[in-house]
């Protein structure tokens, strides 16, 4: 397949799932014209006004909609234009979407995806346009969520999440938009699917083990790179989905580590991280050299100026420091010798 | 399937086709005619002397000003992103003119004309878009909250802050009253509905000033309702209007009315300002994607500021002097804007841990004090 960007692998992994599957529709605002990060370009004039609908500015109606659009046989992809807006219909996706499945006892199910941009990555969008939001989703079960960390990762996740009977929330990352790469080769069929809850390992090392979503998988990528000239080795996961959670590929790099740091994006009170520390704290106890450590946002809401937000936002330099000081602090292992 | 005598609908499936001229039974109130031409109505008179409107079309081309200049630091690369105003300077003039000293106003993004009413120097607007404050200024001080980009929200801060007046007994005679501006597209949130509601049910003290500007960023005005906005104000209970959002008189006419109505005691107005959006919705957009050039050219035939100035000067109340005075006047401001700009200072490291709580927290202070240390290490002066 050809180079894509990350907003272009978006609207190809539509394109190929609603040629696929004529249930699939898509709704939000402005989705019509291409949509304000343009991840839905030449989707109305493919697949006509009755498969992709320009909503009016309602987001509790847009996912709600969704549901009942679910519920009714279609398997709707529902775009909430900016992450940060899911405070606005969260009743609907927290109280509702999530809940279908166990409160009918199984009976209904609700295909349905909910996707939009999330983060922050110095674009300057401020604490309500910018925010990394994945771990209000997960502290919801009943909802699926994944956040791609490039291209090939938004094309094969999102077709993943269309064709899940669960309902999936799918966190594009808005300053990896941009971002260039290369498609895998696909199957016989042509098509490019992910599994859910399989993480992928980026680069390969022994000393310690990255683990990153979404933007910070390139942040932990160029650490490793500033540390490998250093002579440290670091080992780099790309989880691609919260829930399910690949725990077990965090282990076995742990296993073989004896080190482990988590970067993420959102403030770290209550993020993702800290259920992942908690794993490895639990789970690979006698693995650990050192304390694992966890580089998130600052708890604080996001900045609007650049200075700021790089200050708040997770860097190379300090995933690159909080590595140095695992080391620093690592303890001899019998097991690693 | 009948709706109204409109005949806004007509049968199922058709489109509403709010893009036509009002039907006979919409009406839209007018005192100045897109040629100057001034015309009475009778429930909204309005006496203004020659220099009053002469006031008002210098406010109009000052904000005009403000508006062109932002564009043009946004292109240079000196602000991140700017919503344009262009084309609804009456509708925020007319109105922002009509607030006392004590009226609360809620803005969006777009309300740098009623800002501007409001005493707000316009370069207090420009830290938000060159993102070096997320909009600093005291909303108390000016009774101008801060502009609210989530859409909808601020319809029911409005409502509560009205509610707030209400309960403090400063509604009678000599009352206050809240005004709270959103668009068009707006009109589909949850929150505007729910504060139409509240508004009616409670009788608040509030006016809800929509600016019908007919485009929701690629969303034309079809695609929010079937019926002229104004008209759903029946249905939750109090009075809607629809005035010429590009003619400054009749906006500080029906403004006047509703907020004196809403400080007396009368309880919520919906006015909806029948305006357009001749530039892009930001700068970050692209509106030939969308809607035809045709029909900006028919909306720049109802420039509001040039049937002021066609009027001013028919009647002789201004002569050449005084428009070049305003001219050079917006020159020296927009140029100041610039300069403003230009010069304005990159918020200090250590305040991204300022205001997030009213006292002190430990976790923060612990972070605050180890990113001083840090900045500390540094040896040169240009860290801190
Ligand atoms: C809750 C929410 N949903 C979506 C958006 C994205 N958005 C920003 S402006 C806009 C269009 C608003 O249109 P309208 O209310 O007519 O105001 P206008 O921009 O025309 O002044 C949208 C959808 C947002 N800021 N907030
Ligand atoms: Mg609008």
């Amino acid at each position: 397949m050809a180079e894509l960007t990350y907003r272009q692998a978006v609207a190809a992994a539509l394109a190929q799932e609603m040629a696929r599957d004529d249930r699939v529709v898509l709704l939000g605002e402005d989705v019509a014209s291409g949509g304000v990060f343009k991840t839905t370009g030449g989707l109305r004039e493919r697949f006509g006004a009755d498969r992709v609908w320009d909503t009016p500015i309602s987001e509790q109606a847009i996912a709600g909609a969704a549901m009942g659009a679910a519920m009714a046989g279609l398997r709707p992809v529902a775009e909430i234009m900016f992450a940060d807006f899911y405070a606005t219909c969260w009743d609907q996706v927290a109280n509702e979407i999530a809940k279908v499945r166990y409160m009918t006892g199984g009976q209904v199910s609700l295909p349905l995806v909910l996707r939009g941009a999330n983060g922050s990555g110095g674009l300057g969008f401020g604490s309500q346009h910018g925010q990394s939001v994945e771990n209000w989703a997960m502290t919801v079960p009943g909802l699926k969520i994944a956040s791609p960390a490039g291209p090939a990762e938004a094309f094969g996740l999102l077709a993943a999440a269309i064709r899940d009977d669960d309902p999936v929330v799918v966190f594009e990352h808005k300053a990896l938009y941009g971002r260039k790469e290369a498609m895998p080769d696909t199957g016989p069929d042509g098509e490019h699917v992910l599994p859910l809850g399989q993480a992928r390992t980026v680069r390969a090392g022994r000393d310690v083990t990255l683990v990153g979503l979404s933007i910070t998988v390139g942040t932990c990528l160029a650490a490793a790179d500033e540390l490998a000239a250093e002579g440290i080795e670091a080992e780099v996961i790309d989880l691609r989905t919260l829930v399910p959670l690949d725990a077990a590929a965090v282990l076995s790099s742990v296993a073989r580590t004896g080190r482990l740091v988590v970067a993420e994006e959102n403030p770290g009170q209550l993020g993702w991280g800290a259920s992942i520390a908690a794993i490895a704290a639990q789970e690979a106890f006698g693995d650990l050299a050192a304390p694992v450590t966890r580089v998130s946002g600052g708890n604080v809401p996001l900045p609007v100026a650049a200075s700021l937000e790089a200050e708040v936002d997770v860097s190379v330099s300090r995933i690159a420091g909080a590595v140095r000081g695992v080391l620093g602090a690592s303890r001899p292992l019998s097991s690693t010798g | 399937m009948t709706v109204d005598a409109d005949g806004a609908v007509t049968a199922p499936g058709t489109p509403a086709g709010l893009d036509r001229p009002p039907g006979p039974r919409t009406e839209t109130i007018q005192l100045l005619t897109p040629e100057g031409e001034r015309v009475e109505h009778p429930d909204y008179p309005l006496e203004l002397t020659d220099d009053e409107i002469k006031d008002l079309y210098r406010d109009l081309v000052l904000v005009r000003r403000i508006d062109t200049e932002a564009i043009a630091l946004q292109r240079q690369g000196e602000l991140g992103i700017w919503a344009s105003l262009l084309g609804q300077e009456a509708a925020q003039v007319g109105s922002g003119r009509a607030l006392g000293p004590r009226d609360m106003a809620f803005p969006t993004y777009r309300e740098h004309g009623v800002a501007w009413c409001r005493g707000l120097d316009p370069t207090r607007l420009l830290e938000l878009f060159r993102g070096v404050s997320h909009g600093g200024w005291d909303p108390a001080a000016h009774k101008f909250h801060l502009y609210t980009i989530v859409i909808g929200s601020q319809t029911l801060h409005a409502t509560g802050y009205a509610m707030g007046i209400q309960r403090d007994g400063a509604v009678g005679e000599d009352g206050e009253a809240a005004i709270v501006y959103f668009g068009d597209g707006a009109t589909s949130q949850g929150d505007v509905n729910e504060a139409f509601i509240w508004a009616s049910v409670f009788n608040a003290p509030i006016v809800f000033f929509c600016q019908n500007n007919q485009w929701a960023i690629s969303e034309p005005l079809e695609r929010q309702s079937r019926i002229p906005l104004y008209k759903r104000a029946s249905g939750f209970g109090f009075p809607g209007l629809r005035v010429d959002g590009n003619d400054v008189l009749a906006c500080l006419a029906v403004t006047r009315k509703a907020m004196q109505a809403a400080r007396e005691g009368q309880g919520p107005t919906l006015i909806e300002a029948f305006t357009y959006r001749m530039g892009a919705h930001t700068t970050t957009d692209d509106p030939t994607r969308y809607r035809l050039a045709s029909e900006l050219q028919a909306w720049k035939l109802k420039d509001p500021i040039e049937r002021v100035k066609a009027y001013l000067v028919r009647t002789g109340a201004a002569d050449a002097a005084f428009l070049e005075g305003v001219d050079a006047e917006a020159d020296d401001l927009g140029g100041r804007v610039r300069q403003a700009c230009l010069e304005m200072p990159d918020p200090q490291p250590l305040a991204i841990f300022e205001n997030v709580y009213a006292g002190p927290n430990a976790l923060l202070d612990a972070e605050r004090e180890q990113y001083a240390a840090y900045l500390d290490s540094f040896t040169g002066e240009e860290a801190r």
